[in-house]
């Protein structure tokens, strides 16, 4: 990708800025896909019809929506930290954008093509923390301070799992290179690393409940890192009404709300690159190339985003204490089992 | 050995448990919806639905039924005495009109849709509709004058009816007066044939 | 927590004294909705007239509290209701004890944060009210029960329709459960919470499930009859602490999740033999008790709903209190939350179920 858009306006800052911002389009495109989505999944499954009257059935709510964000007044309270205001939810926005970079959408197209990309996600994804913590702060209300602290302490214990079962897929294949992960997988749905991996038959057999449970653990302490029910406790508006949000209007509230769905892709990308196989196709070599891989990974990630978005809808919420429980004590010493189990058959 | 055992059970459940509300969520989102999409498509309502009240003034015979059997005092009538000549007519329960009712004001806003007016009354003209789209900007339109008098005609027959009301008190003033004559003239002279067994007490009037 | 918020189910305002995350008191002040039921009742010039306003106390139970006081009426008229009118209004009260416990259980749900048993209760409910709609006119506020009758007779297909719905619902009920009331979070989030034993219930005068939920087996319905409850076969539904102690949250919520089937149980063996007859025959003309005074109490779905009549012998009462159990129930909170967690606490309101128009009148 870019060779091509080297070749198409020659050699200069415009090409590095130009792949920056291709995937910047996709998550605003995707914003209005999944925000549809997710009123229409919500509105069938409590057997009611959402919006029918912007365009055919609503699809024009979510264009709405933004419009209507935008056109918002932007009330900063007064007693309100301005400058930490103002900045923290554009610091949320780029911790989770800043980990597109390293997402390979195709064979022809990665963000960047570091040596440790898993690393590197984990990492910048740390940032959202200290923007939601911010926004708690400078909101000067008791509520987002619970909101925020909770939330901060929600995000960091579920880093943990989250890291350690993208180490588990990174043991399997050797390198952090998102990349290089997806090419290890290519050649069709038995070589997927959820299903062990393009192993000898005998060593995936032994693999696949421990790559299975992994990837389980791993789409769970994603919907953690993503603020989502069952883990929303920091939005829950039952105490506190919106949580960090709740001083927010306007543009800076949908920039809450576009990284919040952002960072759901991200996760779900995330997952689907290690476990499922990410942009490779799973018949092989049928349906597969630079654009069917784009195709490919889009979709694995919105059946990610699907299934969050289901599970919001079906769940109650855990209390904090048990949140921090689930994380702690049951996914970890799970992980620790099958990093342990994986590592001992890798070696056999 | 109790705790370890609780540990994984509760885990198990608690996949278990999510994953039967899932599926029943899931199926769900193929059953049709219940919505009705109003004011596209509006609902019937049944006979007796209670929404906006109305009255047909031609069988309003001014009873004040309604009036008093409100709970919240929402409908103001008022009404004036017709004169024997006048002729208001029959309602169509057969009832005869012997009143004017120059105001009959019902504050929408204050009813609270109760429907203790409507068996009270006895012709039956107050009832209440299925009219319930009849929101106002301005709060002052929701008191409904279902008077159908003009007003010329209102003052008009206010003024009939006082003064109806002047001539027979003067009436009936004149002939308690009259009969206290008489009976003071029958009192002083002298009877014949039967006289009254007990006289009866004589009024503190003009002597002659 | 102030009068306006998400999950306090009405203007309740609740000081609460916090140590980090923990509860250390709870302190209720209510008195946000408060509208001089008891005074208007006085300046009513007829018995009659109190119906609506009795209705708008409990409005999410309005045909029990039309009920309630009908009764303390006419006992102390001394009339007895023609039979047909009793059933009708056993029928009436057990569908509205159905609609008020899935409004119960549909934002208990939403207080956990499961949005979606809401709007399946919800839509069940819509089922209910379009059959009080049928007979009387309204969805909410009824005005149905008078004293010595009803308003209206029911309507030529109702018993249809009613019975259509009891086959209806039971499935969604099963559904419900399998959505919410086993599901491990819920479990989670709501046993061993806010625990009342039986004896500090009893202390605190609670009533209905909240009694029921701590193991003591009392139905107003079983134990003190009125109308004729005596005449159908229902089991009194008592919490036996499955899921953790006996009189936690959950108990309180299966409690009420069964006592709606037992409701459908008793509306179907009602709707089976109703009798014929005109329901407006004992209404009387002019009500005017002799001097005295009346308690009865009834079971609505938050509990011992009592109205206790002074007469002065004139067509207007001397005097109507209504004893509600939201209020009372709502007395016992302080006691049950302490020490608990923030969220917890919004279990626990939302486990006593109060209806602020009846705690405040």
């Amino acid at each position: 990708m870019e060779e091509l858009i080297r070749s198409l306006i020659g050699d200069s800052i415009l090409v590095y800025v130009l792949m920056a911002a291709l995937p910047l389009v996709f998550v605003l495109l995707y914003a209005l896909v999944t925000l549809y989505m997710e009123m229409k999944v919500s509105a069938h499954i409590q057997d009611r019809l959402a919006y029918m009257y912007t365009g055919w059935h609503g699809v024009l709510q979510p264009v709405a929506d933004i419009l209507k964000l935008i056109q918002k007044e932007d009330t900063i309270p007064t007693a309100a930290n301005k400058p930490l205001f103002i900045i923290a939810p554009y610091l949320v926005f780029i911790g989770t954008y800043a980990g597109f970079a390293a997402i390979p959408f195709s064979s022809m197209y990665v963000g960047s093509n570091i040596n440790i990309g898993a690393l590197y996600i984990i990492a910048v994804s740390s940032i959202v923390v200290v923007g939601i913590l911010m926004a708690g702060w400078a909101s000067n209300n008791k509520w987002s301070l619970f909101g925020a602290m909770r939330s901060a302490a929600q995000l960091v214990s579920y880093e943990i799992p989250s890291a350690l079962a993208i180490l588990v897929a990174v043991m399997i294949t050797g390198s952090m290179n998102l990349q290089e992960i997806n090419q290890f997988q290519d050649g069709g749905i038995q070589n997927w690393l959820a299903f062990g991996g393009p192993l000898p038959i005998a060593k995936k057999l032994l693999l696949m409940p421990f790559t299975l449970t992994t990837f389980f653990i791993l789409f769970v302490a994603s919907l953690a890192e993503v603020n989502r029910t069952p883990f929303d406790l920091p939005e829950a508006e039952s105490e506190l009404v919106q949580g960090f949000n709740t001083e927010y209007s306007g543009m800076k509230f949908a920039i809450f709300y576009v990284a919040e769905y952002a960072n759901m892709f991200l996760v779900s990308g995330v997952a689907a690159t290690l476990f499922l196989g990410g942009w490779t196709s799973p018949f092989g070599s049928f349906m597969s190339g630079p654009v069917w891989g784009v195709f490919w990974f889009v979709a694995k990630g919105m059946v990610f985003v699907f299934l969050q978005i289901w599970l919001r809808w079906t769940l109650p919420r855990l209390r904090v204490d048990q949140l921090m429980y689930a994380s702690w004590k049951v996914m970890m010493p799970f992980l620790f089992v099958c990093i342990l189990a994986v590592g001992l058959i890798l070696s056999l | 050995m109790n705790a370890v055992r609780t540990y994984f059970k509760t885990i198990w459940l608690g996949v278990y448990t999510a994953l039967v509300g899932m599926r029943l969520t899931f199926r769900h989102l193929f059953t049709p919806a219940v919505t009705v999409q109003y004011p596209d498509v509006k609902l019937k309502l049944p006979e007796r639905a209670r929404n906006r009240l109305y009255v047909n003034m031609d069988d309003c015979i001014g009873c004040f039924q309604c009036d008093m059997a409100c709970p919240v005092d929402c409908i103001y009538i008022e009404t004036a005495k017709a004169l024997p000549t006048d002729d208001l007519g029959i309602t169509s329960t057969g009832h005869k009109k012997r009143l004017w009712v120059p105001k009959f004001d019902i504050d929408i806003a204050k009813c609270c849709y109760c429907g203790l007016c409507v068996p009270v009354c006895p012709t039956e003209c107050i009832v209440m509709t299925d009219v319930y789209e009849f929101s106002e900007f301005n709060r002052h339109h929701l008191i409904y004058n279902y008077a159908t008098l003009t007003p010329a005609e209102i003052v008009d027959v206010k003024a009939k009816a006082t003064a109806y009301e002047k001539e027979q008190a003067t009436k009936k003033a004149e002939a308690t007066a009259e009969a206290a004559k008489a009976k003071a003239a029958a009192a002083s002279a002298p009877t014949s044939g039967t006289a009254p067994a007990s006289a009866p007490p004589a009024p503190p009037s003009e002597k002659k | 927590m102030g009068p306006q918020h998400p999950s306090t189910h009405g203007v309740l305002r609740l000081e609460v004294v916090l140590d980090g995350e923990i509860v250390v008191e709870v302190i209720p002040h209510m008195g946000y909705l408060h509208r001089c039921f008891e005074k208007h009742s006085e300046h009513m010039t007829n018995y009659q007239q109190v119906i609506p306003y009795a209705d708008r106390m409990d409005y999410l139970a309005s045909m029990n509290n039309d009920w309630g006081y009908a009764l303390a009426v006419e006992r102390l008229l001394k009339i007895e209701v023609p039979p047909r009118v009793e059933y009708i209004r056993v029928i009436m009260a057990e569908l509205q004890r159905i609609a008020s416990h899935l409004i119960a259980i549909g934002t208990y749900g939403i207080d956990m944060g499961a949005f979606t048993p809401f709007l399946w209760c919800f839509r069940d409910r819509e089922r209910i009210l379009d059959l009080f709609e049928m007979t009387c006119g309204a969805r909410l506020l009824y005005n149905y029960i008078w004293v010595g009758g009803l308003s209206h007779d029911i309507p030529p297909g109702f018993v249809d329709k009613a019975k259509a719905f009891c086959k209806y619902f039971l499935p969604n009920v099963k559904e419900l459960n399998g959505l919410l009331t086993f599901n491990q979070i819920f479990i989670k989030r709501t046993a061993n919470i806010g625990v009342l034993p039986a004896d500090v219930a009893i202390n605190y005068a609670c009533s209905g499930p909240m009694l029921r939920g701590s193991g003591v087996n009392f139905d107003l319905r079983r134990d003190d009859p009125y109308g004729i409850y005596d005449k159908f076969q229902w089991e009194v539904q008592v919490g036996r602490g499955e899921m953790g102690a006996v009189g936690d949250c959950w108990d309180r919520y299966i409690v009420r999740v069964r006592e709606m089937e037992q409701s459908i149980k008793i509306i179907e063996q009602a709707l089976a033999s109703i009798p014929e007859g005109d329901v407006q025959s004992a209404v009387p003309k002019r009500i005017r008790p002799e001097t005295g005074e009346m308690y009865i109490r009834t079971e609505s779905p938050r509990g011992e709903l009592g109205f206790y009549v002074i007469s002065d012998g004139s067509t207007s009462p001397y005097r109507v209190k209504a004893r509600s159990p939201a209020f009372v129930n709502l007395s016992v909170m302080p006691e049950i939350s302490r020490g608990c967690m923030i969220a917890d606490l919004v279990a626990i309101i939302g486990s006593v179920d109060i209806v602020l128009g009846e705690v405040d009148r």
